[in-house]
């Protein structure tokens, strides 16, 4: 019922140059939890750079030419999958994908050999998403190239996190000082875990609003607010993430029906009213329109941040494969990117 | 053949006795200890240098015997778990199992047999049978006895044969697919988490049943705060419960799952910093009876997965004694506190001759130097294999000798 606050999730972390004078020293994007606000910072000025490139007539660039991305999924996607070969593409990249029915994994090839394998055939980035937290790190410790995480379990899916902020940002100007509201099923959302360490680092406030059976335990010393009702929860917010709502959730294990939640924690016109009255509404997708999210919502053009997301997911995802390869390219200048 | 141990600090939990003198041992058995002992003409004689003389480690929980690496961990008998290839839940098993341990120079084993037929938590095991054959204990391993009708008519069947069942404190549905303990590391880590309270409801449940049937029971690996909490409020009225856990509770807290390390993959889970201390006092106060290693050996094969896939469990022969001795040095816990968990009470638990320096008793021995300082290395194992999270800890207290039946089958370099 009472809103908790705990941490000093309201205040910016000092942005401080890194003495290597790397604006992203780390070899694999593995998770938001390991960034700093500098590299955060980086990724999302590259990104939106690409992003204007992204609505020119002329989008493909040969920055990345020669280069090889594998995008590695285990678990099914579309969107995912679909947005890193897409930003591959257009950076010039050559791109494969390997999703789970077409790989030895079902023929019990453990993880390392798939690795090894891999490796062997020398890429030069790696997008792996894996349904168990902790996967797509332990296949980086054997892999010499760059790695992805493109959603490990429930663990880190740092690209989204990273579209998240980047549409907030162009729509509200600023991330810092927010109040950005997380709703739905936390426990089991690797989204919900990558936004709050990203907004947290960035310095925005940021709660949680979902019934307690998808809430995990001590999620607050995580820096965020924790609260039940949507109304308390939604007041004076100026952004509203819905998570996705799994379906097999809702058979009675954590919630009575699909019904019931809707009713209480369903996102309509008339709960958005708590919120401020320029709140954007944002959703990973696949949205389950009537059960999280009520299609007038989603379809509201002046709040729904929806599409421009997907629109993000590209830009995002061209700049973490641009600034991973960087060592690999000569000219680091080369490109459009007005990093 | 006669031995002396001479120079020796001699400590028998079981009378209490902390002094320097001799042991002698004749034979198989020990025939004279203590200040006034004299060494036959004939003895060999072994100079322990002031180390600690002792009663060989009454391990109650193991699921490999793996010999070599016992021996180096100061152990003299094995106790072991029925989980094994061929699951020990008949006579003939354990028959086999006695007959192999007492044709061979080795550690001693004794098995502990299955609680409910191939640990299915349906049907009573053949406890009589077994227990004839050799068998020590009774336990399903890491499968609790959920039902309680079955538990009950378990604990009121072994009290006719004053048979010990072991039961894995764990509510089984609370457990469900959990890796972690349940809190702020599970949390940010993806993982899914047993609350503390899956263990405290099991042994709730199960000292009720033992007030009930007036049988016995011992939980194996006591892992929170609040679950040796239930088991001294147990003891207070008057129930016959044990417990015992294992060092890596005492010494690890959930921090040790910080990226995904599945060394650190053990079940009960490594569980919070108060849960930790709370167990290193319950060790000092008695409530906690024993001390076990769990010694697991797991090959990379099962251990390099992704946290949620890989398997559980840890080598702790070797490491039993340093880690457990960490506690002793910080002053937490006496010395022979400590050794009472590892000789005397797992001896008298089992019904066991050995664990105590008693003239007559098995001259099972370790001798020991507690403060000697040295590094824990991997690779130095004698493990079958060497899944453990403790590679190149610091540690002091380390094995010199270990004793069984009179004869040294491990001496250090």
């Amino acid at each position: 019922m009472s809103t908790q606050t705990t941490g000093s999730a309201s205040y910016p972390r000092a942005e401080v140059s890194p003495p290597s004078g790397q604006l992203f020293p780390h070899k694999h994007l593995l998770g938001i939890w390991a960034l700093d606000p500098t590299a955060i910072k980086f990724l999302l000025d590259t990104a939106d750079g690409y992003a204007e490139q992204n609505r020119q007539a002329k989008k493909s660039t040969s920055q990345c030419e020669g280069l090889t991305q594998i995008n590695l999924f285990f678990e099914n996607s579309t969107r995912t999958l679909m947005s890193f070969e897409i930003a591959g593409k257009r950076l010039g990249m050559d791109v494969t994908s390997m999703s789970t029915g077409s790989s030895s994994i079902k023929k019990g090839e453990t993880l390392l050999d798939t690795a090894a394998t891999l490796n062997a055939m020398h890429p030069d980035v790696l997008v792996m998403r894996h349904a168990d937290s902790g996967a797509v790190k332990l296949l980086s410790e054997k892999m010499d190239c760059a790695v992805i995480n493109a959603g490990d379990g429930r663990s880190e899916h740092p690209t989204q996190a990273l579209l998240d902020a980047l549409t907030i940002r162009r729509r509200k100007g600023k991330i810092h000082g927010q109040t950005i509201v997380i709703s739905g099923d936390v426990a089991h959302s690797r989204v919900a875990r990558s936004n709050i360490y990203l907004l947290n680092a960035m310095g925005a406030r940021v709660r949680l609003v979902a019934p307690p059976t998808l809430l995990p335990k001590d999620v607050d010393r995580l820096g965020v607010e924790v609260c039940h009702r949507m109304d308390e929860g939604l007041d004076g917010a100026d952004v509203v993430m819905m998570l996705r709502l799994q379906q097999e959730r809702m058979q009675g294990a954590f919630l009575p029906s699909l019904r019931e939640y809707y009713q209480f924690w369903g996102l309509t016109h008339e709960k958005l009213k708590y919120a401020k009255d320029d709140v954007l509404v944002m959703h990973p997708g696949p949205m389950n329109r009537g059960v999280e999210i009520a299609s007038d919502v989603a379809d509201d053009l002046d709040r729904s941040a929806i599409e421009e997301q997907v629109e993000m997911g590209v830009a995002v995802r061209m700049a973490c494969l641009d600034i991973l390869t960087r060592n690999l390219r000569d000219d680091t200048s080369s490109g459009e990117s007005k990093a | 053949m006669t031995t002396a141990y001479i120079n020796a600090r001699l400590i028998d939990p079981k009378t209490g006795y902390d002094g320097k003198g001799i042991l002698v041992t004749d034979g198989e058995n020990i025939a004279a200890f203590g200040p006034d002992a004299v060494a036959p003409a004939n003895a060999t004689v072994v100079d322990c240098g002031g180390r600690i003389l002792c009663p060989g480690f009454i391990d109650m929980r193991a699921h490999r015997v793996d010999a070599e690496s016992a021996l180096k961990g100061g152990i003299t008998t094995v106790i072991l778990q029925p989980d094994q290839t061929t699951v020990i839940d008949t006579d003939a098993v354990v028959e086999r199992i006695r007959r192999r341990s007492e044709d061979s120079e080795t550690v001693n084993v004794f098995p502990m047999g299955t609680a409910t037929r191939g640990m299915q938590g349906s049907q009573i095991a053949e406890i009589g049978q077994m227990q004839q054959s050799g068998a020590v204990g009774f336990t399903d391993c890491r499968t609790p006895v959920s039902d309680s009708q079955v538990m009950r008519r378990l604990l009121e069947y072994s009290g006719y044969f004053g048979a010990l069942i072991v039961q894995f404190a764990e509510d089984k549905s609370l457990a469900n697919g959990a890796v972690a303990h349940e809190g702020e590391i599970a949390t940010r880590l993806g993982l899914t988490g047993v609350p503390a309270a899956a263990e405290v409801i099991q042994i709730e449940r199960d000292a009720r049943l033992a007030e009930l049937t007036g049988a016995r029971i011992h939980f194996a690996l006591i892992s929170s705060r609040d679950g040796v909490e239930a088991i001294k409020l147990a003891k207070k009225r008057g129930i016959k419960v044990t417990c015992s856990t294992a060092p890596h509770y005492l010494h690890l807290n959930d921090n040790a799952l910080e990226g995904y390390r599945t060394f650190a993959k053990v079940r009960p889970p490594l569980r919070s910093e108060q849960d930790r201390l709370a167990l290193i006092a319950g060790m000092a106060d008695g409530t906690i009876d024993t001390l076990v290693s769990d010694h697991d050996p797991k090959s990379a094969d099962v251990k390099r997965l992704p946290f949620g896939q890989a398997a559980e469990g840890l080598v702790g022969f070797e490491t039993m004694l340093p880690l457990a001795l960490a506690h002793v040095h910080a002053g937490k816990v006496e010395l022979m506190t400590l050794l009472r968990s590892l000789t005397s009470k797992p001896a008298d638990l089992l019904g066991l001759p050995s664990g105590s320096l008693e003239v007559g008793a098995p001259a099972d021995l370790v001798i020991f130097d507690p403060d000697k300082p040295w590094r824990i290395v991997q690779d130095d194992l004698l493990s079958s294999a060497k899944n453990m999270p403790f590679d190149t800890l610091p540690v002091q207290g380390q094995v010199w000798q270990t004793v069984v039946a009179g004869k040294s089958l491990y001496s250090a370099a």
